[in-house]
C-alpha cells in the first residue's frame, strides 16, 4: 500500500506514457490502481493478432484500432473516475514539442525503437522533466531513471545498434542463416519484386569481368510471353546455380572456405514440382492479398517443420508464380514486410536453399520469419514486474527521492541470488554529447561529399534528429520546416546537392558547423576534418563521426544467443531493434547479469561488454553492495563463495 | 505431447511467446490445469498472466463477497456496488478473465479451500494459494503431496510494499539449456511445514529479513485465531513480544527482524498494486517454468520490497550432510557454466 506522502505526490502528479503496447498496457494498469489521476498516453499503433496475447487491454475485436484509445477505455472500466487522455499519434509529431512535455510531472517510456527513445530523452531534458525508461526481450527487462543533471541521460551510454553485415557476406560468403535470410530479403526479394531502380548487390561481380560489357538484358526481367513457371526456373537456376558458379569462379574465395554446391532445378526432385501443376485450382478464393500462400497450395501445413531442399524449392516457386499471378499489380513496388505470408514464403524458401548450397542448416518459416521480421520475444509477465517497477521509480521521481532513485535489472538466470536487481544510476556522462552538449569530430571527404550525405548518414542517421536546422557561423545551409519562404526552401534544395566544399559558406577542413534541431531543442556542434579516403567495407558511409556514444554493432553473436535463449528452442541469430513490438533489444546490455558472460574468457567477456551499452557488468554488483545499509535485505553472494572454493 | 501440432490460430496468438518458451512449452501449457485460491490483487496478476499464457483450464475458489478492500489492487471487477454486491469475489473475476483468451477454459469452484481431499487436487498440474491460514497452507501443500502425480504448490502473500512467494516442487527435474544443448536438472524441495521448521540459527546470517517477520505474524495470526492480514497497527506490542519469544527460542538476535519492518507489514492492510504485478509476474514464470519444465525454478522462496528495490531467492531447507551433498552437485551441474 501505498503510503500517505506517496499517495499526495501521485494524486498531484500528471504523467505522460510513451507507448501502449506490451510494457504500456501492463502501466497504465498498474498506474490507474495506483490512484494516479491523470495520465496521457501517446502510441501510434493499432492493435494486431500477435498483440493479444500479452497486450491484456485489447481483444479480437479491436484488431485495427488505436491501442491508445482502446487501452484507455479498458482502464476506465474498472476505473472510471481518473482521467486518461489517448493520442493516436506520433510521439515525433510536431505537437508534441518541449511545451507540450513540460506539462507533465514524468514521462514513462514503454516504447519499442531506438529512435523515439532518443527523441523522447531529448525532449525531456530540455523540458527538465524526468524520464523512467524501460525495454524488456524474453524474460529479461529493465528500468532506469533519467533526471537531467542528477543521473545520466538515456543516450550518455551507447547502445547496441541493429547488426550490419559486410556487403560480400551477404553476396558471396554466407556462413550462417541470417547472412542467407538476408540475401533473400534485402537482394533477391527486392530485385524481383522491388523498385527497379534500386541498386541491387544480388548479382556477384566476378572479380575479372569489370572489363566485359554487361549483359544486354537483365535476367530478372519477365518477357511479355514468357510463361511464368518457366520464369521461375529460370530465376531459380540463375541465382541457385548460375550465379553461384561465378562465385565459384574466384578461386581465391575459397582457399579457405567450403565450396557452395551450385543448385540446379533439374537436380531437384524436379517430378514433383512439376505435379504440382494445376493445383491453383483448389486455392479458396481469398480477397486479402496478404493471405495468399503458396504453403497451402503444395499442402505444407506446419509453419514450425523444417522443409527439405525440395519442399523449398517448390515453395519458392509456387510463391513466385502466385506473386505474378495474384498479386502483379503490386510487382515494382514491394518492399518485404514480416505480415506478408506469401512474402515470408518465399524469403523461408530461397534462404533455406541458398543455405543448401553453402551447407548451412536449414530452418523452419516460423524461424526464418522471426529472423526476417526482427521479432523480438515478448512475454506477458516480464512487461508485468517491469510495469512494476516503472510505477515504483516514477513514485520516487514525484517525491523527488533522489538517493533513492535505482536503474532495476530483471534477469533469467539469478545474480547474487536475485531476480530484479537495484543498482545506482550513473551520473551525467560528461562528454555526452545529448546532455552535455559536448562537440563531436567528423572526418569526411570534403570535396566528395554532398551535403545531403552529411544530412542522411551523419544528421538523421547518427544524430536521431527529424526537424535538423544546419549553420556555418552565421550562415544558414539547410533547414526544414513548414515556414520556409519558398526561395529559401530553393536554395536549401540546392544546397542538398553541392558537395560540402562548395557551398556558399564553404565547409572544409577545420570548419565548425552546428546542427540544431528545434523540436529536441538540442544543438550539436561538429569539428570538421577533411579526409581524402576511406575503406569503402569497412567504411561504408565515406564519413566517420566521433566524440558520439556511439551505437555498437553486435560482435559476438554467439554469446548474445546463448544469452538471449537459455530457455527457448529458437535461437535468436540477429540483434536488431524491434519493428512493431514494445520492447526494446537489451539483450546485450542485460545479459552480462545474466550470470553467464562474466564466466566467459577475458576477451570474450571485453568484446561483449562493449555492447552492454547501458552499464559495466563488472561493476553492478560492487555498486550494489556498496550502497547496501545493513537495515537493507542483506543479498549473500552463494555463488562466489563456490566459486572461490572451487578455486582453491 | 507428441505430434499434437498447434492449431493456426493458436501459432498466430502466442507466436510472440513460443519464440521465448518453444512449441513443446505451449503444447504442454495448453494442456494444464491451474488452481488459484484466494483472489488477492497479486493472485489476479497471476491469474492475467497464465491465461494469456495459454493455459488450458484456470479454476477460481474464493467465496468471500467484494469489499473495497478487496476491490484496491484488482483490475477485473468495476467498482460498481449494484454489479458486484450480486456474486462472490470468484464468480466476477471468472466473468472478466474469460474474456481475455478464449482458448481457455475459466471455472469457479465453491467452497472452503480446507475442506477439499487429495481427489481434488489430483486434478491440478499447479496449485496457488493466498490469504490462508497458515494451517490451511500446510494441509493443502501436503494434499498436493500426497497426490498420485505431481502438483505444483506455491503460496504468495503481499503486505504492504512487500511480497513473499513460496514454491513447492517436490522431486522435480526440468530440462535446461546449456550453450546449445539441454541438459537434465533435479532438485528436491521441502513442503511449507518442513521449510518453516528450519530452525533460524542454521539458516544463513544474511537471510532476508522479510522471511523471519513473516514467520512472526503468521504466527502471531495463528495463535489468536484471525484470518490472514486481520492484523493492524495495534498488535504492534503484542507482537514484539512475539518475536522476542521466537527470537530466543530460535538463538536469533531481534535485530534481525526490525520493528520498522513489522510496523510497516501490519500498517499496509491493502496491498501495492506495482508489487502486485511484479510478485504476480515472478509468479507466473515460475508456474509457467514448472509446467514446461524448462528453465531454473525459483527453490523455494522468493521475496520482493519495493522499499530495497530487491527480488532475491531464498534457499530454505534443512541441510542434513547427505541433503546438502546432493542439492550443491546439482547446483554445480545446472548453474556454473564453464
Amino acid at each position: 500500500m501505498a503510503t500517505e506522502q506517496q499517495l499526495s505526490a501521485i494524486k498531484g502528479s500528471k504523467v505522460l506514457m510513451v507507448g501502449a503496447g506490451g510494457i504500456g498496457c501492463e502501466l497504465l494498469k498498474t498506474l490507474a490502481l495506483s490512484e494516479f489521476q491523470d495520465i496521457h498516453i501517446i502510441d501510434m499503433d493499432t492493435i494486431e493478432v500477435s498483440n493479444l496475447n500479452r497486450q491484456f487491454l485489447f481483444r479480437q475485436s479491436h484488431v485495427g484500432q488505436s491501442k491508445a484509445k482502446v487501452a484507455r477505455d479498458a482502464v476506465l472500466k474498472f476505473r472510471p473516475n481518473i482521467s486518461i487522455t489517448p493520442y493516436h499519434a506520433n510521439v515525433k509529431d510536431p505537437d508534441f514539442n518541449v511545451d507540450f512535455f513540460k506539462r507533465f510531472s514524468v514521462v514513462l517510456n514503454g516504447l519499442d525503437n531506438l529512435d523515439a527513445r532518443r527523441h523522447v530523452n531529448r525532449l525531456c531534458l530540455a523540458a527538465g522533466v524526468p524520464l523512467v525508461e524501460s525495454g524488456t526481450t524474453g524474460f529479461l527487462g529493465q528500468v532506469t531513471v533519467h533526471v537531467k543533471g542528477r543521473t545520466e541521460c538515456y543516450e550518455c551510454q551507447p547502445k547496441p545498434a541493429p547488426k550490419t553485415y559486410p556487403v560480400c557476406t551477404i553476396t558471396s560468403t554466407p556462413s550462417k542463416f541470417v547472412h542467407c535470410i538476408v540475401w533473400a530479403k534485402d537482394l533477391l526479394f527486392a530485385k524481383l519484386f522491388g523498385d527497379k531502380n534500386q541498386e541491387n548487390d544480388l548479382n556477384v561481380r566476378s572479380s575479372d569481368a569489370s572489363g566485359s560489357s554487361e549483359p544486354a538484358e537483365d535476367v530478372f526481367e519477365h518477357k511479355k510471353d514468357e510463361d511464368v513457371e518457366e520464369y521461375g526456373r529460370r530465376i531459380y537456376d540463375h541465382v541457385f546455380g548460375h550465379n553461384i558458379e561465378v562465385a565459384l569462379s574466384n578461386e581465391d574465395t575459397w582457399k579457405k572456405r567450403n565450396k557452395p554446391r551450385p543448385i540446379y532445378i533439374k537436380d531437384v526432385a524436379l517430378a514433383e514440382v512439376i505435379q504440382q501443376n494445376g493445383n491453383l485450382d483448389k486455392v479458396p478464393v481469398s480477397t486479402d492479398p496478404l493471405s495468399v500462400s503458396a504453403m497451402t497450395t503444395i499442402g505444407l501445413k506446419n509453419p514450425q517443420d523444417v522443409w527439405s531442399l525440395a519442399e523449398n524449392s517448390r515453395v519458392f516457386l509456387e510463391a513466385l508464380k502466385l506473386f505474378f499471378l495474384k498479386r502483379g499489380k503490386e510487382i515494382g513496388n514491394l518492399s518485404f514486410d514480416k505480415d506478408d505470408q506469401l512474402a515470408v514464403e518465399i524469403v523461408t524458401a530461397a534462404a533455406n536453399i541458398r543455405a543448401s548450397s553453402f551447407g548451412i542448416p536449414l530452418h523452419s518459416l516460423f524461424e526464418a520469419k522471426g529472423i526476417a521480421g526482427n521479432i523480438v520475444h515478448a512475454v506477458a509477465t516480464t512487461n508485468a514486474v517491469i510495469a512494476g517497477l516503472i510505477v515504483i521509480e516514477a513514485i520516487k521521481v514525484l517525491q523527488d527521492d533522489v538517493k533513492n532513485y535505482r536503474m532495476t535489472y530483471c534477469l533469467e538466470h539469478p545474480s547474487r541470488k536475485m531476480l530484479l536487481m537495484p543498482v545506482e544510476p550513473f551520473e551525467p556522462n560528461k562528454s555526452c554529447y545529448v546532455c552535455s552538449e559536448t562537440p563531436l569530430t567528423l572526418e569526411i571527404n570534403t570535396s566528395r561529399s554532398k551535403l545531403r550525405d552529411f544530412v542522411e548518414k551523419i544528421v538523421k542517421a547518427k544524430l536521431g534528429m527529424s526537424q535538423p536546422m544546419i549553420m556555418h557561423g552565421h550562415a544558414l545551409l539547410y533547414e526544414v520546416g513548414d515556414g520556409l519562404e519558398e526561395d529559401m526552401a530553393t536554395t536549401y534544395a540546392a544546397n542538398l546537392e553541392k558537395v560540402l566544399a562548395q557551398l556558399p559558406s564553404p565547409v572544409t577542413g577545420g570548419t565548425v558547423i552546428m546542427v540544431e534541431d528545434l523540436q529536441q531543442e538540442l544543438t550539436c556542434t561538429i569539428n570538421i576534418k577533411h579526409r581524402e579516403e576511406f575503406d569503402g567495407e569497412k567504411e561504408p558511409d565515406g564519413m566517420i563521426l566521433s566524440g558520439l556514444t556511439e551505437a555498437l554493432v553486435q560482435k559476438n553473436d554467439e554469446a548474445s544467443k546463448e544469452n538471449g535463449a537459455s530457455t527457448s528452442n529458437v535461437s535468436q541469430t540477429v540483434s536488431v531493434e524491434a519493428e512493431e513490438d514494445d520492447e526494446l533489444q537489451i539483450l546485450p546490455a542485460v545479459s552480462g547479469l545474466a550470470g553467464k558472460k562474466r564466466k566467459l574468457p577475458d576477451n570474450a567477456n571485453s568484446s561483449n561488454s562493449d555492447l552492454s551499452g547501458v552499464i559495466d557488468e563488472t561493476k553492478i554488483p560492487r555498486k550494489a553492495i556498496d550502497r547496501e545499509d545493513s537495515e537493507a535485505v542483506v543479498v549473500l553472494d552463494g555463488n562466489g563463495e563456490r566459486k572461490k572454493k572451487r578455486g582453491q | 505431447m507428441n505430434g499434437e501440432e498447434l492449431t493456426e490460430q493458436e501459432t498466430a496468438l502466442y507466436d510472440r511467446q513460443i519464440r521465448v518458451w518453444g512449441v513443446d512449452a505451449q503444447r504442454r501449457l495448453s494442456k494444464s490445469h491451474i488452481l488459484v485460491s484466494g483472489l488477492t490483487g497479486t493472485v489476479v496478476e497471476f491469474c492475467k498472466n497464465i491465461v494469456l499464457a495459454g493455459v488450458g483450464s484456470l479454476t477460481l475458489n474464493d467465496d468471500r463477497p467484494v469489499t473495497t478492500e478487496l476491490l484496491s489492487a484488482n483490475f477485473l471487477i468495476p467498482p460498481d456496488e449494484s454489479v458486484y454486491r450480486e456474486k462472490p469475489l470468484a464468480d466476477l473475476c471468472c466473468d472478466s478473465l474469460k474474456d481475455f483468451n478464449p482458448m481457455v477454459r475459466v471455472s469457479v469452484q465453491k467452497g472452503d479451500l480446507s475442506s477439499f481431499d487429495v481427489q481434488f487436487f489430483d486434478k491440478f498440474d499447479a496449485v496457488v494459494v493466498s490469504s490462508c491460514s497458515l494451517n490451511t497452507k500446510k494441509s493443502v501443500n501436503e494434499k498436493c503431496r500426497k497426490s498420485s502425480k505431481r502438483v505444483a504448490f506455491y503460496s504468495v502473500d503481499c503486505r504492504d510494499s512487500c511480497g513473499e512467494l513460496f514454491v513447492d516442487l517436490q522431486d522435480y527435474t526440468y530440462s535446461k539449456k546449456k550453450i546449445d544443448e539441454m541438459t537434465e536438472c533435479r532438485l528436491q524441495f521441502p513442503s511449507f511445514e518442513e521449510a518453516i521448521a528450519v530452525p533460524w540459527r542454521s539458516l544463513p546470517g544474511r537471510l532476508s529479513k522479510l522471511y523471519y517477520a513473516m514467520r512472526v505474524i503468521e504466527r502471531f495470526e495463528e495463535l489468536e485465531g484471525r484470518k490472514p492480514g486481520q492484523t493492524s497497527a495495534a498488535d504492534l506490542p503484542n507482537i514484539l513480544n512475539l518475536r522476542k519469544e521466537l527470537c530466543e527460542a530460535h538463538s536469533l538476535s531481534e535485530s534481525q527482524i526490525p520493528d520498522a519492518l513489522i510496523e510497516r507489514l501490519l500498517a499496509g492492510t491493502r496491498e501495492f498494486p506495482p508489487v502486485c504485478a511484479i510478485v504476480g509476474g515472478i509468479l507466473g514464470q515460475e508456474v509457467i517454468k514448472a509446467i514446461s519444465g524448462k528453465g531454473d525454478p525459483i527453490k523455494n522462496f522468493f521475496f520482493f520490497d519495493a522499499m530495497v528495490g530487491k527480488g532475491v531467492i531464498e534457499d530454505i531447507a534443512k541441510r542434513d550432510n547427505e541433503a546438502e551433498q546432493f542439492q550443491i552437485g546439482c547446483l554445480e551441474g545446472c548453474l556454473e557454466v564453464d
